[in-house]
């Protein structure tokens, strides 16, 4: 096999483990509970109550907001990964070049904090 | 042998994951369908070789665009039976258009040639660079003009997003750190001396 592949073996191996766990924790509560449904057990009661209305409410733009400057930033980093692992071959040009990127992206980090699209009110 | 089961593993749980992506009830199921999905292409990328590919499947793919995915689903408010009310009216048309687009695929995959060598350059190992150096050694300087260009192209996202969904709202309270530090003890303490008996009033 590869030796790039046996490098993610323990991940593989981690998956199997994962799944095997799971599926006997709830196969078995499963299998050997004694199952009597009741539709009373799946209800409200007590301190609790029907909800009032559906959980697919509309909500703040604002969150989504934050994702998208996340999903931004996040593919800065990922440009910077092989830039830092190639990092020796590049040498100064490589350097500048990632310097200017960044710098590209610091205006626009700029921008967002003056605006306050960082800040939550 | 290994190598083998996982892929089939991995590839079946990728198209069934797919398939439920579209099948799904509800919407917030189809999205973390997506998300067991693009985690199963990142393992089939890896299994490839395509290391790099395989992490930023799950960087961005999984870490990010599954989150504004749900997002979307959250906002649009969507009532499902409603959705599903005019689907038998619209199956012929819908059905139609499917068999046209399969195929024009198809035909497109009937009339395409693939070259006896290609399949061995393919296959064929570049260098011993683990993919992510091979990378690192092209984007930064013989392609810097395109990495620049996507510099540009996530700044635009970025002022873009915050341009069309940033409000400021009015008469919004905020703690400001520098009036508080600023304060001094003759702004906010008064002594006042007072006889017994009488009280204060300021």
């Amino acid at each position: 096999m590869d030796a790039l592949l046996i490098e993610y073996l323990p991940i593989l191996v981690f998956i199997g483990i994962a799944a095997g766990l799971t599926i006997a924790m709830v196969g078995a509560s499963y299998l050997i509970a004694r199952q009597a449904p009741d539709s009373e057990k799946l209800s409200p009661f007590e301190c609790g109550f029907a909800p009032f209305s559906d959980a697919r409410a509309q909500f703040d733009v604002r969150f989504y907001l934050v994702a998208i400057l996340f999903i931004i930033f996040d593919l800065e980093v990922a440009f910077l990964f092989p830039w830092a692992v190639a990092f020796k071959d590049i040498g100064t040009f490589g350097f500048w070049s990632m310097m200017l990127f960044l710098g590209i992206l610091t205006v626009g980090f700029v921008y967002e904090w003056k605006k306050g699209a960082l800040e939550w009110e | 042998m290994i190598h083998a089961l996982a892929f089939y593993v991995f590839a079946a749980v990728t198209v069934v994951s797919a398939f439920m992506v579209i099948s799904a009830r509800n919407p917030v199921h189809s999205v973390l369908y997506l998300i067991l999905a693009f985690f199963n292409s990142a393992a089939l990328f890896l299994l490839m070789g395509a290391e790099f590919i395989a992490m930023i499947l799950v960087i961005v793919y999984v870490g990010a665009v599954a989150v504004l995915f749900l997002f979307v689903v959250m906002m649009l408010d969507i009532n499902i039976a409603e959705l599903r009310q005019g689907f038998l009216k619209y199956l012929p048309i819908g059905a139609a258009v499917g068999i046209a687009l399969f195929a024009e695929i198809l035909l497109a995959l009937g009339a395409w040639s693939v070259s006896p060598v290609a399949a061995g350059s393919l296959r064929a190992k570049v260098s011993d660079v683990p993919n992510t150096e091979a990378l690192g050694r092209l984007i930064y300087t013989d392609y810097m003009f395109l990495f620049q260009a996507a510099g540009m192209v996530l700044l635009i996202a970025m002022i873009g997003a915050i341009v069309l969904t940033l409000r400021t709202r009015p008469g919004v309270r905020r703690q400001k750190i520098a009036a508080q530090i600023g304060r001094r003890r003759e702004e906010a303490v008064v002594l006042v001396k007072t006889r017994v008996g009488e009280g204060v009033s300021s």
